[in-house]
């Protein structure tokens, strides 16, 4: 299985190693090269440098014949279209993007691709760790 | 009118300035705090400051009245995407208009079916080639809602079509010639006209056409 990240962040980073370890054919496309560091030195699966809009840099990163494609880049809007491009033109199978505003990852929800949304996960978790504080305190 | 225009740059404070001008009702949506304090001492209270792609600041803005256009013309080309996106389908906005800042990024926005588009790169680029131009034929306009597109030939001495009169070209359907410039002089294309070397001739045609229309006109 091949997957593509867009996005060498704290996020992407860890999400090719983790994928890696699972046996993934990992791509990684960074648009900064220094971000690549966090990959570490002994990352063996291929790098392409460049933005994740850029269709020249998709096709280098083999987009088309990829199982997986996941958009972590900072930016929530390139995240939007990124996915939106794999699914619509390339038909990437599986697309997931990661968007932090949870208003807008409510707006994309149902469009053909995972919306994936820290920020609201991060609501969510805290408003059930103070639900049961106050189950606990009575 | 109510206008919402998304981003504070250069185009965005010329098109508020021009259309208050005209008296009508239009809003600013700036995201760079000293921009839009700057845009405040000329355009008040018609300022919202804030990130245009966020749904609460688009809201401050009177997205949900609805406005009658909205215009995207951030520095950003996935921002002016998703603010169309997002004014359109969510919000029932009839009529965007959306900037691509690097032409690159326009397939995106056909693809999205956000349209019409301004790339003023693009429109330079097309104006360079009208200017000096590297090939025989250049794309001056094209109308992709319209599935049309106005092209410009520069008819050589070898070219097939010399000698011929324009209603004798047998020119494809979804295609006609509107003008031939020669000698500096233009003149509406009529069916009598008879084409000669050095003719700088506009047609306008469905895109499809485009090969047929050059392989007449052209020979290639």
């Amino acid at each position: 299985m091949k997957v593509v990240i867009i996005g060498c962040g704290r996020v992407g980073a860890a999400l090719a190693h983790t994928l890696s370890d699972d046996g993934w054919k990992v791509v990684v496309v960074e648009l900064k090269e220094e971000n690549l560091g966090r990959l570490g030195p002994d990352w063996r699966h291929p790098l392409v440098l460049g933005h994740g809009m850029d269709e020249k840099v998709l096709e280098k990163a083999g987009v088309a014949a990829a199982d997986v494609l996941i958009a972590a880049t900072d930016g929530d809007n390139t995240n939007l279209v990124v996915a939106q491009v794999a699914v619509q033109r390339y038909k990437v199978p599986h697309v997931a993007a990661r968007i932090q505003d949870p208003a807008r990852a409510d707006a994309y929800a149902g469009r053909g691709f995972e919306v994936i949304s820290p920020v609201k996960m991060a609501i969510d978790g805290l408003a059930d760790f103070a639900r049961r504080a106050k189950g606990d305190g009575g | 009118m109510f206008a919402i225009v998304v981003g504070g740059g250069k185009v965005g404070a010329n098109v508020t300035r021009s259309l208050a001008e005209r008296d009508q009702e239009v809003v600013l949506v700036e995201a760079k705090a000293t921009r839009a304090d700057t845009l405040e001492s000329e355009f008040g209270h018609r300022v919202v400051h804030g990130d245009g792609t966020e749904l609460y600041v688009l809201e401050a803005a009177g997205v949900t009245r609805p406005p009658d256009i909205v215009v995207a013309v951030t520095g950003d080309d996935e921002d002016n995407l998703v603010i169309a996106q997002l004014c359109r389908e969510r919000y029932g906005v009839e009529k965007v208009i959306a900037r691509v800042n690097d032409p690159r990024n326009q397939a995106h926005f056909d693809l999205l079916g956000v349209t019409p588009t301004v790339c003023p790169t693009q429109r330079i680029l097309a104006l360079i080639e009208h200017e000096v131009p590297q090939h025989a034929l250049v794309h001056l306009l094209e109308l992709r809602k319209e599935n049309l597109e106005i092209i410009e030939v520069e008819i050589g001495p070898t070219c097939p079509c010399v000698g011929t009169a324009v209603d004798r070209l047998g020119l494809p359907r979804g295609s006609k010639l509107i003008s031939i410039v020669r000698d500096g002089v233009a003149e509406i294309a009529v069916g009598a006209t008879v084409l000669e070397p050095g003719d700088q001739v506009l047609a306008i045609l469905e895109p499809d056409r485009e090969d047929e229309v050059r392989r007449l006109l052209l020979g290639r």
